[in-house]
């Protein structure tokens, strides 16, 4: 299906130079799915949602939203943001301040040429629907997080966009509010039978609401697929801490890789050449004495640091690998770990995962 | 840094020309710019050292001026009334007449209007201004309107003189009353007599303040204004001799 | 966490409020040393004179003209001086604040040069139909926006650079188009500043003196304004001059506080 052509869904070859950002992607995006734009602050997220809604003109490229093109430089169509049908929840919300709430709400419908009184009582409707009414005459300043962020979807979603657009839509929320807006979020993604963007930096945001992942960083794609195979098969240090593993880069030769540090043995022989490495830190055992058994790679270290996390412990270790490894609390005690002691790790050759680069 | 430079600055400015030099502030008329001007070169040369500083403005801004305290040695008033009013308020002891000065009909250089009279003060095509009945030119200007029986179509009371003649030369305004002084030896106005029964004089008074820093130079310069010489050139610039 | 339940007031360095006295000393003396020379036994003989209803019309025509000529004129420069890009931007900005600096008698000259009956446009103007801007009330309102525009043209050009174009930006994918972007979004966003250069530009027209007289000239009951009736009052009747500043002040402070309450009320 990449490459192709949609007769539904976005279809959109993205170059634009903003800055110091060089940014340059291709995004697929069936209707009815959702992808989610993973990446570190500055890769380009937040222009990927300008460009789509039409706020940045692209410099080369082409957007086609269910077979209408939206921006094309090379015939110099160009449809303007108040014509594009694109439905925006903006970083923060961006609630106009000035309106209160369900002037907000109407603001998309009263645009679109309804009367004051039409797009009053719709937009009563919708805050009924998402059981806001008693919030209609307060200010946004009025709002908490998770409310402005409810109604800054709603407003998003009154004009019945053929396309929603999320720009890290839940970033400036507490944890408390963030789980409940989230599953807000996850119905409201449900119910939109268009192609739904979803711009983040949380890994988790992204995993739980999207049906498929791209990574970008520095304003290129460096991975994509689905989010379980990005978080088994991270194909870069980004992705890798993303997901919690831990990752090498090295040299494959039959059955080995060469990293900085050691020579790592793996389970496909086939590999020859740059592999990415990575480890997931509940793979890596913990000994006090050099082990017995099947694993090829063991080797001595030292610990540095240990993270309590509750129910699990990460113990990052030094030279030569540097890598993290995931223990019980439990198991944590047996071994009487601390900071500087000396201890043995293991790993099987079948938990080493090697990908070409 | 620049706190200093600022310092230096302003103590500058309150210095500049006050070491060697003797200074004589003249408080004049506006209708006396030229004529004061020369006198002033005259006096400067007959008294080396001595620098002579012309305020000039409105008889009636002038008085103001003293009788709120500003520095001046000499007073040059257009009129005899603004002079009395100075005297009354006891800021000079007395005055004496140093010229007459006359009103005359003045327009733009070639008189495109084609104004002949007074009687075309009134026409309501001209752009007609007059001085404010507050500054002695627009006194004047009154008495001889009352005397003539003429209504004017006036389009403004300018504040002084000077400002009167500056818009007839350059076209804002057609004709106006102003000094025969105002209009001599300039080229972008020219006069249009008065008749002869009509033809009012103002009387120039001069005063020495008595709050003068420097009477004697003061003095001095009143005894040169009445001088042959300083007489000579009052009268090379349109006023007539006491 | 312990959350003290004190209310923390912020207490006032000594120094600074001494320094902010001395300012507010400043100018209260002389509306104090004006108010103690009124002249209260004449003053209703006085307010009911011609010269004062006259000039008093005209000053409100004038700076009510002035304003309405700013917000025609001046806040489109505001926005374009704000958001399009273009060739000596910065020479056109000088150019509007040339006013505030210039000296207004200067001003006023200038503008004869250019829109008097022999000025560069004037005079084609005059050619063509006979019109002309000086010694008319219509002359007492270019002269006042001429000095006053740029308190508006500054406080909205400002108040644009820093608003948040994002909402401009979230209003149009709501399906606004520019015009109602503007209209919707980003006027009622920089209200304030608006609201504040209105004031500025209207306190500023009312208190236009030197180029009026330079341009407009001074004729009671067509281009005399309050000030300039002040001015010629000063040289010739001392107490209905100390009588129209003090009108002035009354008309101005009423205006420019009940103003301020209505609009600034709710955040002060």
């Amino acid at each position: 299906m990449v490459g192709g052509s949609l007769m539904s869904g976005l279809e959109a070859t993205i170059a634009v130079e903003r800055g110091e950002l060089d940014l340059e992607l291709d995004l697929f995006i069936g209707s009815d799915r959702t992808l989610a734009l993973l990446g570190p602050n500055g890769a380009g997220k937040s222009t990927v949602v300008d460009v789509l809604a039409g706020l940045l003109p692209l410099e080369t490229g082409r957007i086609v939203l269910d077979g209408t093109v939206l921006d094309d430089p090379t015939t110099g169509r160009f449809v303007a943001p108040h014509s594009r049908s694109v439905g925006v929840v903006f970083q923060g919300g961006l609630l106009f301040p000035h309106l209160t709430t369900i002037e907000n709400v109407e603001f998309g419908l009263r645009s679109r040429g309804l009367s004051r009184r039409q797009a009053r009582r719709e937009a009563t409707e919708v805050l009924g629907t998402i059981g806001m009414q008693e919030f209609a005459d307060r200010s946004p300043s009025e709002l908490s997080g998770g409310e402005a962020q409810r109604i800054a979807l709603a407003r998003s979603l009154v004009g019945a966009p053929t396309m929603l657009l999320l720009d890290e839509p839940l970033s400036a929320l507490d944890a408390t509010t963030r789980v409940e807006v989230q599953r807000n979020l996850a119905q409201h993604l449900a119910a939109f039978d268009g192609p739904r963007l979803l711009i983040t930096h949380d890994p988790a945001e992204a995993f739980l609401l999207a049906d498929e992942v791209v990574l970008i960083e520095g304003g290129r794609v460096t991975q994509r697929g689905d989010p379980a195979d990005i978080r088994l098969r991270p194909k870069t240090k980004y992705a890798a801490d993303l997901a919690g593993s831990n990752f090498l880069l090295g040299e494959a030769q039959h059955g080995t890789v060469q990293t900085a540090g050691l020579t790592v043995h793996i389970a496909d022989r086939s590999l020859v050449g740059k592999v990415v490495v990575t480890i997931h830190p509940r793979a890596v055992s913990l000994h006090l004495e050099r082990p017995e058994g099947s694993a090829r790679n063991v080797w001595e270290t030292m610990v540095t640091v240990i993270e309590d996390h509750g129910d699990r412990v990460r113990v990052q270790l030094g030279q030569p690998l540097g890598i993290t490894a995931e223990v019980t609390p439990g198991a944590l005690a047996a071994l009487a770990l601390t900071p500087g002691a000396a201890v043995w790790c293991s790993v099987k050759a079948t938990e080493v995962v090697a990908q070409p680069r | 840094m620049i706190w200093r430079v600022a310092v230096g600055a302003l103590l500058l400015a309150a210095c500049s020309g006050g070491e060697s030099e003797r200074q004589l502030v003249v408080s004049a008329a506006s209708s006396l710019t030229n004529a004061f001007g020369e006198v002033a070169s005259a006096f400067e040369e007959r008294h080396p050292g001595v620098s002579v500083v012309l305020n000039l403005g409105a008889s009636s801004a002038l008085r103001e001026q003293i009788l709120n305290g500003a520095p001046a040695d000499v007073f040059a008033s257009a009129d005899e009334a603004t002079m009395d009013a100075v005297i009354n308020a006891s800021a000079a002891a007395g005055s004496e007449v140093f010229a007459h000065n006359r009103l005359v009909i003045a327009v733009a250089s070639g008189n495109p209007a084609d104004v002949s009279g007074l009687e075309d003060l009134a026409r309501t095509d001209l752009f007609v201004g007059l001085c404010a009945p507050s500054v002695p030119c627009g006194r004047l200007a009154a008495l001889v309107l009352d005397t003539q029986g003429v209504v004017p179509a006036v389009d403004t009371y300018e504040p002084n003189v000077r400002s009167l003649v500056t818009k007839i030369g350059n076209g804002d305004l057609d004709m106006g009353l102003v000094y025969r002084s105002d209009v001599t030896g300039s080229s972008m106005v020219e006069g249009v007599g008065l008749p002869e029964d009509v033809d009012f004089a103002n009387d120039y008074h001069i005063a020495v303040l008595d709050r003068a820093r420097e009477p004697d130079l003061a003095t001095a310069f009143v005894e040169f204004l009445l001088s042959p010489e300083g007489v000579a050139i009052v009268v090379a610039n349109g006023l007539e001799a006491p | 966490m312990k959350v003290p339940t004190r209310r923390v007031t912020q207490s006032a360095p000594p120094a600074l409020v001494a320094l902010a006295v001395i300012g507010a000393v400043f100018f209260l003396v002389p509306v104090v040393g004006i108010v103690a020379q009124v002249p209260w036994r004449s003053l209703p003989e006085i307010f009911r004179s011609d010269i004062v209803a006259n000039a008093v019309r005209l000053s409100l025509i004038a700076s009510v003209g002035a304003v309405t000529a700013a917000t025609v004129i001046g806040l489109p420069l505001a926005w374009v001086l704000a958001r399009v890009d273009f060739a000596f931007k910065p020479l056109v900005r000088g150019l509007v604040l040339l006013p505030m600096v210039l000296p207004p008698v200067v001003g006023g000259a200038a503008l004869l040069f250019g829109f008097g009956r022999r000025g560069i446009v004037g005079g084609p103007l005059y050619d063509a139909t006979g019109f002309v801007l000086p010694f008319s009330v219509w002359g007492v309102i270019v002269a006042s926006t001429f000095v006053a525009m740029p308190f508006l043209v500054i406080t909205v050009e400002a108040a644009l650079r820093t608003v948040d174009r994002r909402y401009e930006g979230a209003a149009s994918t709501l399906g606004a188009s520019p015009w109602t972007v503007l209209r919707r979004v980003t006027i009622p966003l920089v209200s304030p500043a608006v609201v504040s250069g209105l004031l500025l530009t209207w306190a500023r027209a009312l208190g236009e003196f030197g180029a009026t007289i330079t341009f407009a000239g001074n004729l009671q009951g067509r281009t005399q304004t309050l000030p300039l009736a002040v001015f010629v009052a000063l040289e010739t009747d001392r107490d209905a001059a100390v009588a129209i500043s003090v009108l002035m002040m009354v008309i101005s402070l009423g205006v420019l506080v009940s103003l301020r309450d209505r609009w600034w009320g709710a955040h002060s």
